[in-house]
């Protein structure tokens, strides 16, 4: 599944094992993770958004786009 | 599943669900030329529930889309070739991405959609085909623990759903990988463009105010006839760290998005230079505002962009952010130093 639900094809199989084929791919989505039934992956997830990382400084919370949180459109911070 | 489902009552269920077209209207395509440029984005959303594409019956394939109108106009769009059946979920107007990352393309909304909607009683299979990038929010062995019905993740990509589904609902790996061509970075900017426009403005008007500084207090005069180097610089560096980045994007060397714009800003504030006969210290002083300025917008586009992560982009800003505000305040100072001497 892993491999199915990556976008940046981080996984390969071999041996109808899961490998990771280059983690220097991997965006942090997390959805590896959260598909992953047996719980083998964990993520730090979160968006690679300098705005986001930036307004979750400032205002002493997560990253969060505050394009999203607040006027809940498709940001162009996600 | 419920056997004993009465056919009248399925009808008359069916009969009352929205039927949409697989073609764009002109409304639908203004729509994404408005949306693409930040007017009006917040109200660009579709009413949650089940609607039509053709005539689908109980045994129709099921797509669930965000409510974000540009992701429902974009998949009903690639259903010209089918009947079949569209579950919006609720995803406050966000994209299926994002709201994935957010939670609102999750699990839990999409249990409760199914369940709301009673998708069971509409299709007889159990089978709901879910764009991949929403496996950030959907955990498949969880809805399907929970109302049956198996997710099975589509391509990242609408237009591949037609050979994703001529395929027997099977995705190449390139169907799963999420590439950003150019086409696709283009696309992008006109929302960033927009995003800066008021802090671009009040630069603008500091260096056009700093441009009548003199030892002799202020000129306005000296403003009008020197501002209009410093007002190009800035509005260059702007562009270069925000469209010309972003499009050039792999070409530019290095990893750090920062260093990108910073390459590029430099570029551009050079080749302006040569057009112009200023002084060296206030061209210096506005190579290092516009650098900063280019570092820090290109910077902006990590956001955007589809492959950059959380650790990494932290990582980058720990380093470049202080780096940026040196510049910019070096040259800052170098500039009113250079209109005081």
């Amino acid at each position: 599944m892993c491999e199915t639900v990556c976008p940046h094809a981080v996984f390969q199989i071999s041996n109808k094992k899961a490998q990771i084929r280059d983690i220097n791919d991997c965006m942090e989505c997390g959805a590896c993770a959260l598909n992953c039934r047996f719980g083998a992956i964990s993520v730090t997830s979160g968006v690679g958004c300098a705005a986001g990382i930036l307004n979750g400084i400032l205002k002493n919370t997560e990253p969060s786009c505050d394009c999203t949180a607040t006027k809940e459109k498709e940001s162009s911070c996600c | 599943m419920d056997s004993v489902l009465d056919y009248t009552s399925l009808k008359s269920l069916s009969a009352s669900i929205p039927v949409v077209s697989a073609k764009w209207s002109y409304g639908d395509f203004w729509n994404a030329v408005k949306v693409r440029w930040g007017i009006g984005r917040d109200n660009s959303k579709v009413t949650p529930g089940i609607y039509k594409i053709g005539n689908p019956n109980n045994q129709s394939d099921v797509f669930v889309s965000a409510n974000y109108k540009l992701s429902f106009d974009v998949l009903r769009k690639n259903l010209d070739f089918i009947n079949a059946w569209i579950l919006v979920i609720d995803t406050k107007g966000v994209n299926v991405w994002c709201a994935a990352g957010k939670g609102n393309f999750g699990t839990k909304n999409l249990i409760e959609s199914i369940i709301g909607n009673s998708l069971k009683d509409i299709v007889k299979h159990h089978k709901l085909i879910v764009s991949q990038l929403a496996a950030v929010g959907v955990a498949a062995h969880e809805v399907r623990k929970s109302t049956g019905f198996k997710v099975i993740f589509g391509p990242v990509r609408a237009v591949d759903i037609k050979d994703f589904v001529d395929a027997g609902y099977k995705a190449t790996p390139e169907m799963r990988k999420v590439n950003f061509p150019i086409y696709d970075r283009a696309k992008l900017i006109p929302v960033d463009l927009m995003y800066g426009k008021y802090k671009l403005l009040i630069a603008l008007f500091s260096v056009f105010f700093l441009s009548g500084l003199d030892r002799s207090g202020f000129i306005f005069t000296k403003m009008i006839q020197t501002g209009f180097f410093p007002i190009t610089n800035i509005l260059a560096s702007y562009l270069a760290g925000i469209v010309i980045t972003p499009l050039l994007l792999p070409v530019i060397p290095f990893r750090a998005f920062a260093l990108k714009g910073a390459l590029c800003g430099m570029l551009v504030i050079l080749i302006l230079n040569l057009g112009f006969s200023i002084p060296f210290i206030e061209r210096l002083s506005l190579g290092f505002i516009g650098i900063g300025i280019a570092s820090f917008m290109a910077m902006n586009f990590t956001g955007s962009s589809t492959f950059t992560s959380l650790s990494g982009v932290k990582l980058e800003m720990k380093w470049s952010i202080p780096v940026q505000i040196v510049i910019v305040a070096v040259g800052i100072l170098l500039f009113i130093i250079s209109k005081l001497i």
